[in-house]
């Protein structure tokens, strides 16, 4: 790989990250503040109580100047994809374009076509029509996260798809495989809880500071209840996901779970790090302490990745040298491995080109025999299989521990609120208030975990990152990272501005 | 049922959604029109409230189906997505910053504390209004005058000029039909007002801007045609050698002798609904003139994929053009996105009855009075 090479795809990550980023400010909030308000527009629908109505209205104007910018920063995202990653999108485009258009042709349309209805149709449509219209919006808007999210988790575990040496890409072998892997159902559970967690902590710490201020006390307690009851479903629900997806990780990606538990070298019986501070000088080879100071729950890593408290959980160590004992195959036998794959490719290419069937068939053999570690050819030396560990093991290591206090907000906030006591309890309304950009934090941090926790690789095993990109000048990506930074950023300011404002303002009488 | 059909079959197909698709986003652009009349319809305030209130309920839809345009693309022919996007890179940039600030405008425009000020939203919908119009309308074009990439034989593009598409911006062809879009769609926006608001001057200035914006693309329009029917086009043989022939896409209308009469109803169907609108102020002229732009857009776009021609073709390496049999995903994925197209008739149907429910009441000072929700 050479320095231009480096540098082109840094900044073609940079920029897809800050893209992404971005977008994961103003989504979560659109999937789960959408139930929110479909669940309280079907208590008005019921009870006829205009108090619903008006709260529900309330928070449907945040919902519309957040999902505003969600969909700005969205789009960039799809095309992203061709812009940046011109290689990976013709490598890989046979499974993950079709994704993306049922994604635009299920989802998109349902969201766009019924938000419309649902803003201006208040009036003009019988109240039945319109309560449906909020519900397929909150159901549009989580299905075009479920498309995406398969996308995603896809290229993390490959799966229904075979390469055709012809056309030089992966091609799908089974839609079913793709739509329904566990990785894909996984993602999507854990992320959509995540969000959901986000806007419950939302609603909960804007009400809370109406509380606080002593107005619209009605509203803000009705309010609590019925995201505190959607958050602590949301959070229980996230730890069953977010042990599902550990568990497909630990499967499907032994690196990025070595990464996120800083474990340098497996044993059995691995532990499950609490807290822990990392040993800034360590390195992969050498045989110093990984952490500083650390608090193990004996057993549990092992217990959650195989579902067996003494089975083996490998470290970084055994993935990059091998391990004969435990059967794992140092990484250097992979790159030999993905570099006769590649050869084998180029022949079979030159083998057509000149006619020459017997070859071809021998190239193809040795091709398909070798394809899992294809992308490994293209690295220069073992320890670039490795991921930025202090990144992902501190990202880990938060998101787990605020995900457990948000459990203890929402608990606590429903028991008050239910007990007519919330009132009293300053300290708890404090704590919810400052929890709103904690849980935009824990969802970020979330990705960082996912998306960094798999480099190099943008295709598990297949392609690496650099040799995704697009064929583009350094100069050029970096121009239209500094744009979307400068742009992303006003727009992000005005509006936390506007809702703000929105907030202050309070529900209309 | 699709599993069985041949691969050139269902590469048809697919090329045929496509067209529709892109027919139906330049009908929507209308709303990007509209948004380029928004200082010379209204005189006030008030009036450009009207007339971004009307937009606004639409613009998701225009900007969704670009969207799914962009989707249908990359699952069926993710060639042309992995080298145009990557390749003609700072054309689909500047199309995407014009998104991106649209989005946030109908709803920040209005709301205290939005940070900019009202103007610059309404100038960002202008930006958006003229930068998507031109680029896409030069960009169509290009499947018709070519561009600048090469393809190696795994299938892995470069561009071959590092102006990374702006040169499209040279060609007389693509400038006339960037521009004759640009105005096609300010005149339709300006019939959408016309067809939405009841407001007398609101009416009679979007009159005046139907007439000038008609005459203006039609010369536009007509510059582009001329170039386009006597001009060499991109064709391929049998073996799939792409080579240069006299008069590509006339012969194209010629042999396909539907396309041509796609071609030929869309045009009159424009004209008329062009005519009755400034002359007659028929508001459902709207509707006459948007099902032409359909069948024009349609028409287009079978004369760029079908009958033998390179739907994205390459001047600077002819061999390396696109066709809609070398451009596309695999059998199985075609196949399996068909099954996922027969929903669109389903999508439309429910997007004509919201549409129709919210038509119900045209835009006045009473219906924004009582809207909750007001850009």
């Amino acid at each position: 790989m050479t320095m231009l090479d480096a540098a082109l795809t840094d900044w073609s990550r940079a920029q897809f990250a800050l893209t992404a980023i971005y977008h994961w400010f103003f989504v979560p909030l659109t999937l789960g503040l959408s139930f929110i308000m479909a669940i309280t527009e079907t208590i008005y629908v019921k009870t006829g109580n205009e108090e619903w109505k008006k709260l529900t209205k309330f928070w449907m104007t945040l919902f519309g100047v957040n999902f505003a910018i969600g969909v700005a920063t969205g789009i960039i995202l799809e095309f992203e994809f061709g812009t940046n990653w011109s290689k990976y999108s013709w490598i890989v485009g046979d499974i993950f374009g079709a994704p993306l258009a049922v994604e635009g042709i299920f989802a998109f349309f349902l969201e766009s076509t019924f938000i419309a209805v649902m803003f201006f149709g208040w009036d003009k449509l019988s109240k039945k029509f319109h309560l449906l219209s909020t519900w397929l919006v909150a159901f549009g808007s989580n299905l075009s996260a479920f498309w995406i999210l398969v996308a995603n988790a896809w290229m993390n575990y490959p799966t229904g798809t075979e390469f055709n040496p012809d056309t030089a890409r992966s091609e799908m072998i089974s839609f079913w495989d793709v739509a329904l892997s566990p990785f894909a159902i996984n993602k999507f559970l854990h992320t959509i809880s995540s969000a959901y967690i986000v806007s419950a902590l939302f609603v909960v710490g804007v009400s809370s500071w109406y509380m606080l201020k002593n107005r619209n006390v009605i509203f803000a307690k009705k309010s609590i209840l019925v995201a505190s009851v959607f958050g602590v479903l949301s959070s229980l629900f996230i730890i069953i996901t977010g042990d599902g997806s550990a568990y497909q990780v630990a499967q499907k990606q032994p690196m990025k779970l070595a990464a996120m538990e800083g474990l340098y070298e497996g044993k059995e019986g691995t532990g499950l790090i609490a807290f822990g501070i990392l040993n800034p000088s360590k390195k992969i080879a050498d045989s110093e302490d990984p952490f500083l100071t650390k608090i193990e729950i004996p057993k549990l890593l092992s217990l959650l990745s195989y579902r067996d408290a003494n089975a083996f959980v490998p470290g970084i160590k055994d993935l990059v040298y091998g391990n004969e004992k435990y059967g794992i195959e140092p990484a250097q036998k992979k790159i030999e491995r993905g570099k006769i794959s590649v050869q084998a490719l180029n022949r079979y290419k030159e083998a057509k080109i000149a006619g020459d069937t017997l070859a071809m068939n021998l190239a193809l053999a040795e091709l398909k025999e070798t394809f899992h570690d294809f992308g490994y050819a293209y690295f220069d030396h073992v320890e670039q299989i490795v991921p930025n560990i202090t990144l992902v093991f501190y990202s880990f290591h938060i998101m787990v521990a605020l995900g457990f206090l948000f459990l203890v907000i929402f608990i606590l906030t429903f028991w008050f609120t239910y007990k007519e006591k919330i009132e009293s309890k300053k300290w708890l309304l404090r704590v919810a208030l400052w929890s709103i950009p904690l849980g935009y934090l824990a969802s970020q941090l979330g990705w960082v975990v996912a998306e960094v926790g798999r480099q190099p690789w943008a295709i598990q095993n297949i392609l690496p990152v650099f040799k995704a990109t697009s064929h583009l000048s350094v100069g050029a990506v970096q121009t239209t990272f500094f744009l979307f930074l400068v742009l992303f950023t006003i727009l992000l300011t005005a509006e936390i501005r506007i809702l703000i404002k929105q907030i202050k303002n309070g529900p209309k009488e | 049922m699709f599993e069985s059909m041949e691969l050139s079959s269902l590469q048809q197909y697919w090329w045929v959604l496509i067209s529709i698709l892109g027919a139906a986003l330049v009908f929507l652009l209308f709303v990007q029109g509209g948004q380029t009349l928004l200082f010379q319809v209204a005189k006030t305030d008030e009036e450009r409230t009207f007339l971004i209130n009307t937009l606004g309920r639409k613009w998701e839809l225009t900007f969704t189906t670009l969207v799914t345009f962009g989707g249908a693309f990359f699952a069926s022919f993710p060639l042309f997505y992995a080298t145009s996007f990557g390749g003609a890179y700072w054309v689909w940039m500047a199309i995407l910053f014009g998104f991106i600030v649209q989005a946030v405008s109908y709803e920040f425009r209005s709301k205290a504390g939005n940070f900019l000020g009202k103007k610059t939203y309404e100038c960002f919908l202008f930006a958006n209004g003229f930068l998507a119009t031109v680029l896409l309308g030069a960009a169509v074009s290009t499947f018709f005058t070519g561009s600048a990439f090469s393809i190696d034989m795994y299938n892995l593009s470069k561009w071959d000029l590092p102006t990374h598409g702006l040169e499209a911006a040279l060609n007389i062809q693509n400038l006339s039909l960037g521009i004759a879009l640009f105005f096609l769609t300010r005149m339709t926006g300006a019939m959408y007002f016309m067809n939405s608001i009841v407001h007398e001057e609101i009416f009679k200035r979007s009159q005046k801007q139907v007439f000038w914006n008609g005459l203006i693309f039609l010369v536009f329009f007509l510059i582009f045609a001329g170039l386009l029917l006597t001009s060499q086009g991109y064709a391929v043989d049998t073996n799939g050698i792409v080579y240069m022939e006299d008069y590509k896409y006339l012969n194209n209308f010629l042999q396909m002798p539907l396309v041509l009469i796609f071609f030929l109803i869309g045009v009159v169907l424009v004209l008329w609904g062009w005519y009755r609108s400034f002359a007659k102020g028929i508001v459902r002229a709207f509707w006459c003139t948007s099902a032409g732009v359909f069948l024009v857009v349609l028409s287009l776009f079978f004369i760029a994929g079908f009958n033998n021609t390179s739907f994205y073709p390459s001047y600077t390496d002819l061999q390396s053009s696109l066709t809609i049999y070398n451009a596309s995903s695999s059998h199985f994925t075609l196949s399996v996105m068909s099954y996922v197209s027969l929903f669109i008739p389903f999508v439309v149907l429910y997007i004509a009855y919201a549409w129709r429910s919210l038509a119900k009441l045209k835009i006045s000072k009473e219906e924004l009075n009582s809207n909750s929700h007001v850009y």
